[in-house]
Parts: structure tokens; sequence; C-alpha cells
């Protein structure tokens, strides 16, 4: 500081009440949050527990609950692979019993589902309470979260059908967690303090090591792979996919027809799809909404069924397919709505 | 008159995509001719320029003047705010089809295959999200910091974004990857361009608040609290933990700027976290909350993903820097060679270890090298644009890129990652990618072990 204490001292004497040149934080900015205001976003549940509200539910009641607000998207017994990855399934008896999840280096696993992985229960328990119903997240209470994964547990064959999981035995089911000891910290990829010193990680030491030769480093070239023909053409067509003019042009994959861009070819697919109705609905097949030719045959013959569904989309609505909702689409142009229960009524071709 | 100029050495009968839009409207208003001389063309290879070069008058693009020569051109502010060329429709961001099921928990890839230097375009930022994405009201959003514990932090506030874009601000670029990127060739080849293999990378310039300025101001322990909890305001609210040291060092920024503008709603509007050379998802978009704390929190996108499958059955948690790599991006898969001659090959190299020190390019499938350009200045954890000639005689060709960075990591070979990691582990492929060139000048996604 010494070597600006004469400025200091020179423009105190324009300004004495400017003493503050030193540093006195950012005064003005931000203020202190409430207790209630914390409480209502730390909503986070650590593996020690820390955070976990208070509360219990049992398997019968999680199972009423699954059925009504996740089974349209995971399946009644968490196993559809429609939406996402299966929750449940894939674990035995004796990884119960010892803590990890043989199918992971057997290769028996067709698929990994979120119980053949997970290690810590808290991690299953905060992500329903924050982002499950996946349309309306944070819409669960405590007991209904609890309920909930009693159920998924005893789908899993680790708790029996009778139990009651709550914030008192929940310590119990973590050492029953199929993958409990599957996790490592053991490696390069941590950017904090190493385990040694008191983080986790090795302290960034790489696993792989390789060095850079640069004549004759090896005598043959041996290619392992190459990009098998459907791959070719499933990314649409290429050609289409890079600048026509330039040092390269993309490469043409498909041909006569189907060469011609499909946003081209079917512009009510395309408003479709850019106004996020594809996000939730396949045109044969049901994703989150039911499919458009399902639509159809529900609605065929009814005359009032486009005006109907012109409201439908635009307020959204449950109850029609299900329990999961429609989001409200009033953000939308009315043209496009009705252009798009137009097409979808005439069969979204 | 002939209104081409016939390229020399044009190596194929040329299809449709060869010909300029001039020669393609030739062809179509009947001047087939021309076709069939341009057959000859490619029959005589690449032997002489035209003979009938001399008899040619010149180019009509030149010869006629062209009608933006001729015309007036529109107004200032017809755009308010400008958009690219109606000539640039191709370079979009775009979905790999079978990759996820519904669009709201998906991905869409950057076009890399066309980009130029190192800062990507925002519109073409690649996009993650979990639960959708939102556009949130930058008046009714709110950053908390608070502690798991009292003990480890003086007093939890509250700041709202007037508040934080009055506070000291620094500007940086820095890449963003996703720790999938180039997840779908763990196992073999997958998809055609570099647009799929590494698409899920951008950079950009980020502006915003040192973490570390809001947790002092705060009051933080950093004895206690040796972790953070990153938290978003979406519906996923996606949390992830980082460690301190990080924050310490003055890298991690809380960022409302991108390159130049706010951010866009699909990066996280108006705040997001920045943590330098560490993957995507613990950069958390539309940032709520920071939680101090004790322990790591062993959340669902680090405890169910974003974890590493290896050979024994174990998953690494809690990987997150993304190590040293580099692709070619011009030529690349997808693409084709117009004709044989010079090539700037140009590619990226990023590490998340600190800055590139060298990048080699091989040509025949990694028996020899040559080291490359670096386009300065060379940043940290930033990507690095390389650059390197080439003349392409018309033979099969394998192109590979390797980088260096300045912890002396030598990016590794498919080989010797699949050796410590096994095919499964989705994450963190930063093997170097090869594009093999065949004599029709198509190139490829292939694999060199
Ligand atoms: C509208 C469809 C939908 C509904 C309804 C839904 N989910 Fe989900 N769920 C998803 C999607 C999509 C994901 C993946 C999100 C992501 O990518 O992060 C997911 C992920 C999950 C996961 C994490 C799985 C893993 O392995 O990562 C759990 C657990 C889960 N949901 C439980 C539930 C529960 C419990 C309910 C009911 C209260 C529910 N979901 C309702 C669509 C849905
Ligand atoms: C977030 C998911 C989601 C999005 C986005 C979405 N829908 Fe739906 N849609 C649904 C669900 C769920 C239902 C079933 C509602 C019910 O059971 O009443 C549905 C039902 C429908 C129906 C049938 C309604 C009835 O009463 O039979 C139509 C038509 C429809 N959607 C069209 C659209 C259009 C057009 C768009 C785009 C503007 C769109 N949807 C966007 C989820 C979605």
């Amino acid at each position: 500081m010494s070597r600006f204490s004469k400025s200091v001292f020179v423009f105190a004497l324009f300004s004495a009440s400017t003493a503050a040149i030193a540093f006195d934080g950012y005064q003005g900015v931000g203020r202190q949050a409430t207790p209630a205001e914390v409480k209502a976003w730390d909503i986070d549940v650590r593996p020690d527990f820390k955070g976990l509200p208070k509360g219990s539910g049992n398997v019968e009641r999680g199972n009423e609950l699954f059925e009504e607000k996740c089974a349209s998207c995971h399946g009644s017994f968490g196993e559809s692979n429609e939406v996402f990855t299966p929750l449940a399934g894939g674990t035995t008896k004796d990884d119960i019993k010892n803590g990890r999840v043989r199918g992971l280096s057997s290769g028996e696993l067709p698929q990994r589902t979120t119980f053949t992985k997970v290690a810590t229960i808290s991690t299953v328990f905060d992500y329903i309470q924050r982002a499950m119903p996946w349309t309306a997240p944070k819409s669960l209470k405590p007991d209904e979260v609890y309920a909930i994964l009693a159920y998924l547990l005893n789908l899993q064959e680790i708790v029996p059908a009778d139990f009651v999981l709550s914030d008192k035995n929940i310590g119990d089911v973590q050492k029953l967690l199929p993958n409990r000891n599957g996790m490592t910290t053991d490696h390069g990829l941590w950017p904090g303090a190493s385990a040694k010193k008191g983080g986790i990680g090795n302290g960034g030491v790489p696993d792989v090591k390789n060095v850079a030769c640069m004549k004759n480093c090896k005598s043959t070239v041996q290619i392992g792979s190459t990009l098998p023909d459907y791959a070719r053409t499933a990314h649409g067509e290429l050609a289409d996919q890079y600048r026509h003019f330039g040092p390269v042009r993309g490469t043409r994959t498909l041909e006569g027809d189907a060469a011609k861009p499909a946003a081209a070819a079917n512009p009510n697919l395309e408003l479709a799809t850019k106004s996020g109705c594809m996000a939730c609905h396949g045109v044969s097949n049901k994703i989150v909404g039911p499919g458009y030719e399902e639509v159809v045959t529900r609605y065929r013959g009814q005359t009032d069924a486009e005006a109907r569904l012109i409201g439908k989309v635009k307020a959204g609505g449950q109850g029609a397919w299900g329990s999961v909702p429609m989001p409200p689409n009033g953000h939308l142009p009315d043209e496009d709505i009705k252009t798009l229960v137009k097409w979808i009524l005439s069969g979204a071709k | 008159m002939v209104d081409i100029v016939k390229q020399p050495g044009l190596l194929r009968p040329a299809p449709e995509n060869f010909l300029s839009e001039t020669q393609v409207a030739a062809v179509a208003a009947g001047r087939r001719d021309f076709l069939r001389k341009s057959f000859l063309a490619a029959g005589a290879a690449m032997a002489a320029p035209m003979a009938a070069r001399a008899a040619v008058e010149g180019d009509s693009n030149i010869l006629n003047l062209p009608e933006w020569s001729t015309t007036l051109g529109k107004p200032v502010a017809t755009n308010p705010y400008g958009m690219p060329s109606k000539f640039e429709s191709q370079l979009l961001r775009r979905e790999s089809p079978g990759l996820a099921r519904v669009g709201g928990a998906s991905v869409s890839f950057a076009p890399l295959q066309g980009l130029f230097g190192i800062i990507t375009p925002s519109g073409l930022h690649f996009e993650r999200h979990h639960q959708g994405w939102q556009d949130i009201d930058p008046t009714r959003h709110r950053l908390m910091i608070n502690g798991s514990d009292d003990k480890l932090l003086k007093k939890a506030k509250v700041y709202t974004m007037d508040e934080l874009m009055r506070l000291p601000s620094v500007s940086r670029i820095h890449f963003i990857e996703c720790g999938a990127n180039t997840g779908l060739e763990w196992g073999n080849v997958a998809v055609p361009t570099v647009q799929y293999t590494h698409g899920m990378l951008s950079c950009s310039e980020f502006t915003g608040v040192p973490l570390k300025t809001l947790l002092e101001d705060c009051g933080v322990d950093y004895k206690k609290a040796r972790y953070v909890l990153a938290e978003g305001a979406d519906g996923s609210s996606m949390t992830r933990t980082i460690p301190m040291e990080m924050v310490e060092s003055g890298e991690v920024i809380v960022a409302y700027g991108q390159n130049g503008e706010m951010l866009r709603p699909e990066n996280g509007y108006p705040l997001r976290l920045v943590v330098p050379g560490v993957q995507g998802v613990s950069w958390v978009k539309w940032l709520r909350r920071i939680e101090v704390g004790d322990q790591p929190y062993a959340t669902k996108d680090e405890a169910v993903h974003y974890i590493d499958l290896l050979p024994n059955g174990l998953h690494r948690q809690y990987s997150s820097i993304q190590e040293c790599k580099s692709v070619i991006t011009t030529p690349s898969g997808g693409q084709s060679l117009l004709t044989q001659g010079f090539y700037n090959v140009s590619g990226l190299a990023w590490s998340g270890r600190g800055r590139i020190k060298q990048v080699d390019v091989s040509f025949d499938g990694g028996i020899n090298w040559q080291t490359a350009r670096l386009e300065g200045p060379i940043q940290n954890k930033a990507l690095t644009r390389f650059n390197i000639n080439w003349v392409w005689d018309g033979k099969p060709a394998i192109l590979q890129s390797r980088a260096i960075d300045e912890t002396g990591y030598v990016q590794p070979s498919y080989g010797q990652l699949r050796a410590v990691r096994g095919t499964k582990s989705i994450y963190h492929n930063n093997a170097i990618q090869s594009w093999k060139v065949v004599e029709s000048g198509e190139v490829t996604n292939v694999q060199v072990l």
C-alpha cells in the first residue's frame, strides 16, 4: 500500500469524506438470504443424508403413485425403454449380498438400469424429489418420494412388499444397495485435491501414456473399425450438411427421392418439429403423448374433433390418454396450431 | 460462349454437387454438351489444363457483371439482429438419430466441419438438456449462496442479476466439451461426420464474476468448505460437485456473457457456471444456487450418469477433467476432396489441463508425423486451431492428429485407451481420430488401433 499513500493523501485534501480508497467489500451488492428462502431452495440430499426431509411411505402407496405419475414413461415396473433407460432390473440376490453388480463385468447385462449402477440411495431420493415426474418436477411431497422409492426398492427385491421406508431406516437400505461398492474415485480426472491430501482422486495423474514418436513409428497400420453402411446414411444427406462451396464438398449419401431434404418435402412435419410436438409424439408411436395415428383412429368420423383438439393443444391438459398432462402451447400462433391439428387428423403424412 | 472455366485435374466425372451453381444451371438449361465435355476432361485426367482454355473468353461471373455489382443493396438495420447469409443453410446444430428418445433429454451437435478459428457462433453452440430448455426472465432470476452447514459460510446471500452485473467482471475464452463427446465411438465407428463424432464441443468468450469473489463476499471458510454444489433453476435443477481448489484458483466463473452478448437461452440464460477444463455437465446452466460443503454430493449426474465403466465392473465416479484431444475438421468424414493438389488441413486441439503445446499430423495412419502450425494466441483451456499444408497425390491416405498439452501428456490411440478402460465407459473418449481418404476423394471415419 505504501506506494499509493501519497496520492491517497493528496486526494484526501480534496475530499475528506472519500477516504475509502482501500477496498471495503462490495457494498450494496447482495443481501442476506432469509431462512425461508434457503429452505425453499436447499433441497439437496447428500450421501450422509444431510438434507433428507422427515417422512415415510410404503410400497403399496408407492405402487399407486408410480402407476399414476411415472408408469406412462418408465413402465409399470420401471422397465420401459421408451423415453429413457429402465430404472429397475438387472441385479441379483448375490449382488445385494456383495454390493457389486456382477453383470457389469460379466457382460451379461443387456442394459445398465439405474439400480445396477447407483451406489448411494440418497442420489435416487434427491433426484426424484428435484426432477420427477419429468413434466411436473418438484411436485412430489416427501412422503410421496419415500413411497415411490420404497416401491422401486421392492421391484429390485431389496425390500419386502410390506416395507415402510422412512428417514429413520433409509440408512439400513443403503447397506443393501446392489452396487454400493461399485464406485472408485482412484483416477486422474478429478480436478481437486487428491485422496492423499483429503480430497478424492489421484491428484490428476493420467491412466494412459502415449509418446510422441515422429518417424517410422510402426510397420503396419491396423484398422480396427470402419463406418458401417447403415451409418453412412442414417444421418441424412451429408452433402447438405456442408457448404456447397469451399475446399471440399459434403459426400452425397442418398440417391433419388430420399436425397431431397426431408424438411422441404414435409413442411408440416417441420412445423411440428419446430413447435416441439415431436419431442412427445411420434407419428405411429407413443412417446409421452399418443402417436398421431392413434389420435386419428380415436377421432375418426367426429366432426367436432378438429375444434376440440385445437383447444386442447392450445390449453394443454390430461385425462384423454392417461394422467400425464400435455403442457399448454399458447405461445404458438393460432394459425400454426390449426395447421398442426389438421395435419395430424389427416394422418400426419 | 462457354460460360465456365474448366478446372484442370477434376478427378471424377462430376456428380451434381461437384458443379458450381452456374454449371448446374447450364446443365439444367439443356447444355448437355458441357457434361459430355467434362467427362472427357475427367477421362483425360490431369494431363493438361484444357487446351480449349485459350479459346474461352473467360468466366461469365467476371465477364458479365453480376446483379450485386449493378444494383442498389439493402439499407442498414434491415435485419436489426443480423443473420447468416441465405447461402449458409447447411451448417446447423443437428441431432443424431437414435441417440436419445425424447428431444427434451437429448443432444444437438455443433457443425465443426464448417467452422473456422476457435470461437463457436452462439447459435451453433452444441446443446445438451436433461429436461428441456427455458427462457428465464432475468429480472426474476436469483442466485443464492448458502452452506451445507452454517459453520462453512458467515452469511447465506441472495444476488439479483442487477447486483451480479455490478461486480468486477472477467472475460475469458474457454472450450466446453460434454463428457460423452465421441462416446458413440468407444466400441467401434458409429457415425459419419465430425459433427457427430466430436460436435459436443464448443468454445466461447465468457464474461462474468469469479465464483471466488462471491464466496468470499459471503465469508466462506475455505478450511472447512472443500466442495461446491452448483444447482440449476430449470426443471432438472441439474446439480454437480466441483472441487474448491478450482474455485480458489479463480478460474470458475459465474457467467452471464457469451461472445459479447448475453448467454443464449439454450446455454443457460441469464446465468451459468463456467468450469474451465471440466466436462460440460458441471457448467450448470440457469444457475440458481451454490452450496459450499465438506463432502461431495453424489448427485444423479455424478452417481448414475457421467460415471465411467471399467472392464472390472467398477465405475469411476467424479471423473471431470477433459483430457488433451484433437481432431481434423477439414477434410473430415462425410466430405469429398474435389481434386488432387494442395489442401490446408485444419483442425482443433484442446486440453482440460491447460494450454496446447504441439499438434502433430500424420497422413499415413500414424507411421510418420509432422508438426502442425498452431494459430495463436494459445490460451488456457481453450480450443486451439492448427493448420498444416498437404498436397494430395490422389492415393489413399489416413489423416490423424495428435495433440500434446503443456503437462507433456500426449493424446492416446484407441488401442492404448481401450487397453486401460475397455470399450464400455461411454465418457472421456479422447482417442486419436482417423479419417481415411480413398482415390475418389471420399473421406470416411475409420479407427486405427
Ligand atoms: C413424461 C415422462 C416421464 C415421467 C412421467 C417420469 N419420468 Fe422419470 N425420467 C424421464 C426422463 C426423460 C428421464 C431422463 C432425464 C435425463 O436425461 O436426465 C427420467 C429419469 C428418471 C430417473 C433417473 C434414472 C437414471 O438412471 O438416470 C428416475 C429415478 C426417474 N426418472 C424416476 C421417475 C419417477 C419416480 C417418476 C414418477 C414420480 C417419473 N420418473 C416420471 C421421463 C419421465
Ligand atoms: C411435453 C410433452 C408434449 C408436448 C410438447 C406436446 N404434447 Fe400433445 N400430448 C401430450 C400428452 C401427454 C397428451 C395426452 C393428454 C391426455 O391424456 O389428455 C397429448 C395429447 C395430444 C393430442 C390429443 C389430445 C386429446 O385430447 O385426445 C393432440 C392432438 C396433441 N397432443 C397434439 C400436440 C401438438 C400439435 C403439439 C405441439 C404443438 C403437442 N401435442 C405437444 C404431450 C405433449
